[in-house]
């Protein structure tokens, strides 16, 4: 395979449902999407190496000359200009095919809504990937990034618009909200107006998201300076040897990582940090119609039950970390559900735009903070098909390894903590955390820290094993793990009072599910067998032999259960890349080229995503050649996720919506980022 | 036997079971044997230290040993705030008030990089430079996030810290009323309330 070209543009795709019929309805038997199987979407559409946008402007050619890594930028991923070139005849020169990326730029913003619809009802890009943006301050635009996908496989098409860039509060210019078209856009443009300034028209609850109402500024945008700001790139140089580096502390005015704006008068402030979050929540419905699946919900009606609104959080034993959610109930039933984010917003993507490309590495690790290891391998993707490399085999099994191994310690602990939320208070998950903290002691050998490992490196890994890891290794995965597993299912899954409790409870149908962006075991759990090493294969995944475990139920219990399964697929797969390594690959041999500490990574876009235990989670890119990112976006999983919370919730008890938010299995870290 | 039991004026066969001291030294050593030993945390994780602090409750290095097992979700029955995460502005106000509704006498222990003094994200614009701008602090741990063992030290540490206490001087039975400390509000940034006067002037 030529450097660089992207993994998923290989003939014979593994797809496991019909294109443009995401929801294989045939309840009881899990879908074996297994590597070759059939239905390459378009097999008819030439695979050349080529730049093959036939309509591309003509800045393509020279672009590929550019030594070695220009390819990596300029091969569009023919299948898909064929979605290209049916956007183009029905919009006409409204949008223009670039080169640069798989995708449309959308000229006329007034035209977004068509194409967005146009693309999920005719051709079949159901799924609403990631939604971002990105301030390309030069040219005084914003252009708001969107990346979507078919459920059934394919790598994601990006349409892309610009708009003139706001200045200060300016809503004047405001982009349509996709929000009718694809219900999962909601929480990821509240983040665009909140980091950009990027008004959205008919969104149907537009505040800011992640920093609270009234804050100063837009974030993200490349002019605003945080008061600790000390250069645009890392390293910065008063910290390199010899330089006289002062503590932060120290440099700013107000001795404290804080600015006002002029004149502003603290006294004469009234805090509103949340908006008008409780005014627009909804009341039950009078007709009290009661919902076939939400049993019970009109049963409050006779007893005249008052209306409240409780917060649950930010510190709540529930919440799984500091989730806030307000809620509406009538008597005990969730009328409305609205959350509050941002509690650990910890600024990841304007820090990461000032990290080298190396730097990023140990910030990835903090994001969703179970499943470092998964991050990493994500982040390493991405900037390597910017680059252009390709790890060595060994680096890739032992990617694999420890993803693998991520997953299943994530599983252990996503499960107890679901059992938590049931009020098997910490019993069940004393079981998970003893087996995931014999996987942590591999990581910790193996990179020298248990949660933060920062053990990926761009075209390798860290560390090899040594012999004795190897060994610990082989005895999780042949002799204790399968026990273990076995043993936590049989004390679960069969309980009675589990049954109960999680049985229909947070039913969201597949529809909904893709909808609402929902993925990973949730999604799963609903009938859509999409997974992202299935439907856009990353790494070595395609030399395994695996299920992709599917259930129908949709509910709490489900997804529970399509978890326990994916841990036995997991332990398939590792005990595969075992055996495939220790007959394949060399000791040691686990950097592609050598070492480095500075990279460059040639001007671009690139996106990579990956399944996490959670559900997919991607790295956008955006390179101008240089030691940093311009943008670096995270598609968030448990972010996402949260999105379709409400919808599940509203109509059961309140006790239920702690199930509920337990099942969906979120992590605040990559929630807030 | 330690110097504040001093048993010189003791027959020597009754030294081992009797023993002089002050009511006052009596007492502290009584109060701070329990309390060393019941301290209990309130269930409050910010970040990525939480998973440590959680494991460290777990089977393999199992709190409970020292007497501090015992979670509470309400601060109104807690003793012990472990600040686990990163502090961001928007949560600081929550946090003061947590701790504001725990009762005397209260310990706070700052967990890891983050807590103490902003960690990898000092430079965040939503980031507190560390727990203690706003709260005093008893024990800093380092670490990012630190293992278990280190929470288990720094809970050594504290209890190390409490044995010296001495009902005459902890803060909480002096006649003085300190009064809450003041929670911060989210304006354009985060506004101690503290500093009300230096942000009028210099703003």
């Amino acid at each position: 395979m030529k450097p660089g070209a992207p993994v998923a543009a290989k003939p014979g795709a593994p797809v496991a449902a019909k294109p443009g019929a995401p929801v294989a309805a045939k309840p009881g038997a899990p879908v074996a999407a297994k590597p070759g199987a059939p239905a390459a979407p378009k097999p008819a559409a030439p695979v050349t190496g080529a730049p093959a946008a036939p309509a591309a402007p003509a800045g393509g050619a020279p672009k590929v000359a550019a030594a070695g890594h220009g390819a990596a930028k300029a091969v569009p991923l023919a299948a898909f200009t064929a979605e290209g070139e049916r956007l183009q005849q029905q919009f006409g020169a409204d949008v223009i095919q670039p080169a640069e990326y798989v995708g449309v730029h959308v000229k006329d913003a007034a035209r977004l809504l068509d194409v967005a619809r146009f693309l999920c009802n005719e051709l079949g890009f159901d799924m609403l990937t990631n939604l971002t943006a990105v301030d390309y301050i030069k040219d005084t635009v914003i252009e708001v990034v969107y990346q979507v996908s078919k459920t059934s496989g394919g790598v994601p098409f990006t349409y892309k618009v610009r708009v003139a860039r706001p200045s200060g509060n300016d809503k004047s210019a405001p982009v349509p909200s996709l929000v009718s078209v694809y219900a999962g856009a909601e929480f990821q443009e509240r983040e665009v107006y909140d980091m950009y300034g990027v008004p959205f028209s008919e969104h149907p609850d537009l505040r800011r998201i992640l920093m609270w109402e009234g804050f100063n500024g837009w974030p993200l945008r490349k002019d605003w300076k945080e008061a600790y700001f000390e250069g645009d790139t890392k390293p910065f140089e008063s910290r390199w040897p010899g330089g006289d580096h002062k503590l932060a502390e120290e440099r700013v005015p107000w001795e404290d990582n804080l600015s006002y704006p002029a004149g502003f008068d603290p006294l004469g402030f009234t805090q509103n940090p949340d908006g008008n979050i409780y005014e627009t929540m909804q009341s039950a419905p009078l007709t009290g119609a009661a919902d076939a699946n939400h049993n019970g919900y009109a049963d409050d009606e006779e007893l005249q039950t008052d209306e409240i609104i409780i917060n649950m959080g930010p510190q709540h034993p529930s919440t799984h970390g500091v989730l806030r959610m307000a809620v509406k109930l009538d008597g005990e039933t969730v009328t409305d559900l609205k959350l509050v984010l941002g509690y650990l917003h910890r600024n990841h993507e304007k820090i990461g735009e000032r990290n080298t490309w190396l730097h990023n590495i140990p910030f990835t690790d903090r994001l969703d903070y179970i499943i470092g290891m998964s991050n990493e391998v994500g982040y390493v993707t991405a900037v390597e098909r910017g680059m252009g490399i390709k790890p060595t085999e060994r680096a890739e099994y032992l990617r694999v390894i420890m993803q693998e191994l991520t997953r299943i310690q994530s599983h252990f602990w996503g499960i107890g903590f679901l059992l938590n939320d049931l009020g098997a208070f910490f019993t069940p998950a004393l079981y998970g955390i003893t087996e995931r903290d014999y996987i942590l002691d591999i990581f910790e050998g193996v990179a020298g820290s248990r949660l933060m490992p920062n053990y990926m490196r761009f075209g390798g890994v860290n560390r090899d094993l040594t012999e004795k890891q190897l060994a610990d290794i082989k005895y999780l995965v042949y002799e204790r793990l399968p026990a273990s597993i076995d043993e936590y299912e049989e004390l679960i899954a069969d309980n009675e009072i589990v049954k109960t409790r999680t049985m229909g409870v947070g039913y969201l149908s597949a529809e909904r599910s893709i909808n609402y962006s929902l993925t990973g075991p949730c999604l799963r759990a609903t009938g859509v067998p999409y997974d992202v090493r299935r439907t856009d294969p990353y790494g070595i995944y395609d030399r395994f032999d695996f299920k992709v475990p599917v259930l129908y139920g949709g509910d709490v219990y489900d997804r529970y259960r399509v978890r326990v399964m994916e841990m036995r697929e997991s332990l398939k797969i590792l005990r595969q890349a075992l055996e495939q390594m220790d007959a394949n690959t060399k000791w040691g041999d686990i950097q592609a080229g050598k070492k480095a500490y500075t990279h460059r990574v040639p001007a671009g876009q690139y996106y990579a995503r990956i399944e996490t235990p959670k559900g997919e989670l991607g790295y956008y890119l955006v390179s101008e050649g240089g030691q940093s990112a311009y943008r670096y976006h995270i598609r968030s999983t448990s972010f996402i996720n949260l999105n379709s919370l409400k919808e599940m919730t509203v109509g059961t008890k309140i006790a239920d919506a702690v199930v509920i938010l337990g099942s969906l299995d979120i992590v605040l870290g990559e929630v807030d980022r | 036997m330690s110097e504040e039991f001093n048993n010189d004026r003791v027959p020597s066969e009754l030294q081992n079971n009797v023993v002089i001291t002050p009511v006052q030294t009596l007492l502290d050593k009584i109060y701070n044997w329990g309390r060393k030993r019941s301290t209990w945390p309130m269930q409050f994780g910010l970040a990525c230290c939480a998973i440590e602090m959680i494991t460290t409750a777990a089977s393999r290095h199992d709190l409970a040993r020292f007497g501090w097992e015992l979670f509470r979700a309400s601060p109104r029955q807690a003793d012990l705030m472990i600040v686990a995460g990163t502090v961001t502005k928007k949560m600081v106000p929550q946090i003061v008030r947590l701790y504001n509704q725990m009762p005397e006498p209260r310990y706070v222990i700052a967990m890891g990089a983050c807590a103490t003094a902003g960690g990898p994200f000092k430079e965040g614009y939503n980031v507190v430079s560390g727990i203690d701008k706003f709260i005093p602090v008893d024990v800093y741990i380092t670490g990012c996030p630190p293992r278990p063992e280190a929470l288990l030290h720094s809970i050594l540490k504290l209890q190390e810290q409490i044995e010296r206490q001495t009902l005459r001087q902890v803060s909480w039975y002096s006649k003085e009323d300190k009064g809450a400390i003041p929670v911060p509000i989210l304006g354009p940034d985060l506004v101690d309330m503290r500093r009300v006067e230096e942000i009028k002037q210099k703003a």
